[in-house]
């Protein structure tokens, strides 16, 4: 992707509100890793304009298919626009704000 | 200590493919089926799978990580196989695993448990008994981290295990390796590889167990066939020779001829071999059999591959014999082909599976010999043992023409005849610048048959053998000498 397109939206997206789901099956240590990584780099990123939902496969399989879950954790960025998905524990956080386009890849 | 007993196997319905393995794959456990592209991998897996749901009651899941799953779909429809309404049924459940690279973001430890959910959830929906994998090898693709695939991949085969489901699991041929992640390594228990292969534009498709743990099976190549009706895998048959050998007779349809066999004609399913020049009378000969079966109410098939059905059912009026209303009776069925459309396999197969079909109890393959152009005479003898096998496993009297380049000359079918039972020669000779036709017997194993030349004349009437006293008296004795063919015949 061209780099000024790139920077031009992640200053869009930055006004956005992020719509974020985390997919895990049950109350693993990755997953618990996971989610308290999620919720630290939104705190400091994305102060007071983020959502995050929680879907436990272990309750809702069914709902695996429609975001082709496969990796656990996923998170998956639902806004803004284009869906991305981040597997693992997100405990590298330079990568998960790449992956969120909060940040220029280095 | 007892001896071990076979490990219990789950039937596919892919004929063939159950007799090959002595009664499928293994139960509850994964089979690797691997094999280049379009070598019939996913056709398969699919035909394991919709066998299971419609003919075996067992519900089976269908994980797809194929990029064109619609157009598999329609791929399989053309088959007769109904994924939809399956689904519907519960008999099936499908779900199409997309794995976008581009879209993924890799950061820290995962594993693939959202798969293993998804798995659990089709097989819990349906209650499945059977799993297809088809192609699991492109996570590759889509994932970057390969330890952690390759953990996991062991995790999900065992995990299959534990579930109880037979499974097949398909693999793309890699370099060196039968498939391209080595899939090999984890899948233990029974091993698939499938290979076609196109040698002087004639394509040929083999089937061999690599492997199979706990059980006996063949190690041999077999042919396999994918054709309208699906796949189906031909077998060596009746290996330990085991055919019936039955004494009741068969008339020729040519009462003079049947005269030569003791007065009685050939022995329900034997198989006989005419042989001689073009235009020597054998398939005059031919239809007279099929023609004599009809009568008796028997069901015929004839293989043509030479003449179009309308030219022999045309020449044979010439000579009184009509079989057309053999044909519009249904019981007589002709399948006229090009030696050269396919490979020699092909055609066996193709015949095995029109004979499996239409149970006949007569078949005749006219000429035999035009098929043996199309393989080494190796093959050639390897096939026709299989299809003659097959005829008598089946009970089936099978007449095989064979037309031989010269007048006496018969080395082509040297390599088949010690499969035959009876084998009758004809020939031409001019004598006093008279065109004549001699019959002769030069072997019929297991009865009285005559031994001498005989002379015959295409009638409009039909073929009519001479008495051997050289009645009518007005024909001159016939020049030519059994000797001389029996000399040429090389026995």
């Amino acid at each position: 992707m061209p780099e000024f397109e790139r920077v031009t939206r992640i200053a869009a997206a930055a006004a956005q509100t992020y719509e974020l789901r985390l997919y895990v099956a049950g109350q693993t240590p990755k997953s618990v890793l996971a989610l308290a990584n999620l919720r630290q780099i939104c705190e400091e990123h994305l102060q007071g304009r983020y959502e995050i939902e929680v879907i436990d496969l272990v309750e809702n399989p069914q709902l695996a298919q429609g975001d082709q879950i496969l990796a656990l954790p996923t998170l998956v960025r639902r806004l803004p626009e284009p869906i991305k998905k981040i597997i693992g524990d997100l405990s590298n956080t330079e990568r998960v704000l790449v992956g969120l386009d909060l940040r220029v890849r280095a | 200590m007892a001896a071990r007993r076979e490990l219990p196997k789950t039937l596919t319905g892919i004929r063939g493919f159950d007799e090959v393995t002595r009664g499928g794959l293994p139960t509850g456990r994964p089979t690797l089926v691997c094999g280049g592209p379009g070598s019939g991998k996913t056709l398969f897996a699919l035909t394991f799978l919709v066998n299971g749901a419609l003919q075996f009651e067992e519900p089976g899941v269908l994980l797809t990580f194929e990029e064109n799953a619609e157009e598999m779909a329609s791929d399989v429809a053309s088959l007769g196989f109904d994924l939809p309404e399956l689904v519907a049924a519960k008999k099936l459940a499908v779900d199409y695993v997309r794995v976008e690279r581009a879209e993924i973001e890799e950061t820290g430890e995962y594993d693939l448990e959202g798969l293993f959910v998804r798995l659990a959830y089709a097989i819990r929906t349906v209650g499945a008994k059977r799993v297809v994998l088809d192609t699991i090898e492109s996570l590759f693709a889509g994932l970057k981290n390969d330890g952690i695939l390759r953990s996991e991949l062991r995790r999900l085969f065992s995990w299959l295990k534990d579930q109880g489901v037979t499974a097949v699991i398909t693999g793309e041929r890699g370099e060196g390796l039968l498939t391209r992640q080595g899939l090999e390594e984890y899948i233990s228990d029974a091993v698939i590889l499938l290979d076609h292969r196109v040698h002087d534009q004639v394509s040929t498709r083999r089937l061999r167990v690599v492997k199979y743990r706990g059980s006996h099976h063949g190690t041999n190549e077999y042919p396999f066939l994918i054709d309208a009706e699906g796949i189906s895998v031909l077998p060596v048959s009746s290996l330990a020779l085991q055919h019936h050998a039955p004494l009741e007779r068969v008339s020729s349809g040519v009462p003079q001829l049947d005269g030569m066999f003791g007065g009685k004609g050939y022995y329900r399913g034997s198989t006989i071999l005419v042989s001689g020049a073009a235009g020597t009378g054998k398939t005059s000969l031919a239809a007279h059999f099929l023609d004599a079966a009809c009568r008796r109410g028997e069901r015929c098939l004839c293989f043509l591959f030479e003449e179009s059905p309308q030219q022999l059912l045309r020449n044979m009026r010439s000579i009184g014999v009509d079989l057309e209303p053999w044909v519009t009776a249904g019981l007589l069925q002709f399948h006229a082909d090009r030696p050269s459309r396919y490979g020699l396999e092909t055609h066996l197969a193709t015949m095995q599976n029109v004979v499996t079909a239409f149970r006949p109890t007569v078949t005749v393959i006219d000429p035999v010999t035009n098929l043996m152009t199309v393989g080494t005479s190796a093959d050639v003898q390897a096939m026709l043992t299989r299809i003659i096998d097959h005829l008598k496993t089946e009970n089936v009297t099978a007449m095989l023409a064979s037309l031989t380049p010269g007048e006496y000359a018969v080395e082509r079918t040297e390599n088949i005849s010690s499969l035959m039972d009876t084998w009758i020669i004809l020939a031409n000779e001019e004598v006093g610048g008279r065109h004549r036709r001699g019959l002769y017997v030069l072997k019929s194993r297991g009865m009285a048959h005559s031994n001498e030349l005989r002379e015959f004349v295409l009638t409009d009437a039909g073929l009519q053998v001479l008495d051997a006293s050289g009645d009518p008296p007005a024909r001159s004795r016939l020049e030519f000498v059994p000797e001389r063919l029996v000399e040429h015949a090389g026995v």
